[in-house]
């Protein structure tokens, strides 16, 4: 029965990545039904608090956790950093459409002009440089704190990534399908093999969530990081699992993956910062 | 004499095979380890396996390791790079990306026989 089931979904899998150039609105759809179809009983809502929405014994002890969320006092002075004025006396809001609220259901967003994928948090060091300001790390810090707090102003809004019909838009977002469906590290794993291949089955004791609503909730505070972490800080973590070489914050490739995967969610409500363990 | 010569031969024999008996052992505890630990095989990461302790599920258990796989060549060849059998097995590919040495590969096929 089970290796029955491993076929199944092998054969699903297969049929989620070979569609030859199908239109990344056509991938989109095949992505998220292939989970809503593995788990007819999650709404898409839920798909968005990951591993909680399939084991909940772990969702029981995460929501005992989150009557006291433990990022508040950080969000909290994401918020303070993002409303605090720059030494040229601009702020954040400045740089932003609708003064950065309400906005991180767009990101990543494709730039037209300069061809490139933009994240939430390579805006945000823009917006500094751009007042003078120096840049801030990537994947933690003060960074993930802004971005925090600036997720927390769009709770509940669809993520609405947009994907320009044009040859340069249509690379980056193959490049992070590829990148997705592609085996790397010593251990030789793909993002999909543990993610969709595998969901919901067992790495040991960790139960593997869905990519679908992997995006919705970031940055994510990790009990384990015992601090904000950005979605990039994530794909470190689970490159070093499979003994692969974590990149640089905002490499291109990091970026075309953020931006496929994001795309992939497309529809669900932004549901972040959260917490995970 | 004749007699105190019998025992001694006996008394080696002995201790002979309790040498040897212990090397086994030690050859398949090296097995088990190299399945067991996290940073060599990591085996019950997907595969339950003499009652390992929070074993995963994504691949099947093993057991009856004799009966499955008569051709010891067979069982090695899975374990050596299962992507060969399954374009896209997830199962790590354990002597071809040198994430275990051929020694350690054929302890751990010793061990797995014992299962
Ligand atoms: C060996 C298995 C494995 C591989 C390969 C893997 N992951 Fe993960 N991933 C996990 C585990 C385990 C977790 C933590 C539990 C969970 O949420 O699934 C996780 C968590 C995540 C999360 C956070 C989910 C949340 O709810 O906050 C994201 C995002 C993610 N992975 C993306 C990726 C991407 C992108 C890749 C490829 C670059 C990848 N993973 C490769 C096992 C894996
Ligand atoms: C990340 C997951 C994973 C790890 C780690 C893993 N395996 Fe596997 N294994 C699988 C999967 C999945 C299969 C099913 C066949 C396939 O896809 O290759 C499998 C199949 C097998 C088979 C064939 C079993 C059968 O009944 O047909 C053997 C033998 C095996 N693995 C041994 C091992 C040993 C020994 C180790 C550790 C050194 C190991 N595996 C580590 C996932 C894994």
């Amino acid at each position: 029965m089970k290796s029955l089931l491993n076929t199944l979904t092998v054969v699903v899998m297969l049929a989620v990545v070979s569609i030859a150039n199908a239109t990344p609105e056509q991938d989109k759809e095949s992505f998220q039904r292939f989970y809503t179809e593995r788990f007819p009983d999650i709404t898409m809502e839920d798909f968005g608090n990951g591993v909680y929405a399939l084991d909940q014994d772990a969702r029981n002890q995460w929501e005992a956790m989150n009557d006291f969320p433990p990022y508040e006092d950080d969000l909290e002075k994401g918020g303070e950093l993002f409303n605090t004025a720059f030494a040229n006396g601009k702020n954040y809001a400045s740089c932003f459409e609708n003064g950065g609220g309400n906005i991180r259901q767009n990101y990543p967003m494709f730039d037209t002009k300069r061809n490139t994928v933009i994240t939430l948090e390579l805006a945000i060091n823009e917006c500094r440089v751009a007042n003078g300001e120096k840049l801030l790390p990537y994947k933690k810090g003060e960074l993930a704190k802004i971005a925090a707090y600036m997720t927390s102003t769009s709770e509940g809004s669809p993520i609405n990534i947009v994907i320009p019909n044009n040859g340069k838009a249509l690379a980056a977002y193959q490049a992070g399908k590829q990148y997705y469906y592609s085996k790397r590290g010593q251990l030789n794993f793909s993002c999909s093999n543990c993610h969709i291949q595998n969901v919901g089955r067992k790495a040991r004791s960790e139960t593997l969530s869905p990519a679908l609503g992997h995006t919705s909730h970031f940055p994510v505070y990790r009990m384990k990081w015992e601090s904000f972490g950005t979605l990039q800080r994530r794909f470190d973590s689970c490159n070093k699992q499979v003994r692969a070489e974590p990149l640089e914050g905002q490499s291109e490739d990091y970026r075309n993956l953020e931006y496929f995967l994001t795309y992939m969610s497309n529809g669900l409500p932004v549901n972040g910062p959260a917490s995970r363990k | 004499m004749q007699a105190y010569k019998l025992t001694l031969k006996l008394l080696f024999t002995v201790m002979l095979l309790v040498v040897t008996s212990s090397t086994v052992i030690a050859e398949e505890m090296d097995g088990k380890k190299v399945a067991f630990d996290r940073k060599k095989g990591n085996c019950l990461a997907c595969h339950v396996m003499d009652n390992g302790d929070m074993a995963g599920n994504i691949g099947p258990p093993l057991i009856v390791m004799k009966a499955r796989f008569p051709d010891r060549a067979a069982l090695k060849a899975q374990i050596w790079d299962a992507t060969v059998k399954n374009k896209i097995s997830i199962m790590p590919p354990f002597g071809k990306h040198k994430i275990l040495t051929d020694n350690e590969i054929e302890k751990l096929i010793d061990y797995l026989y014992t299962l």
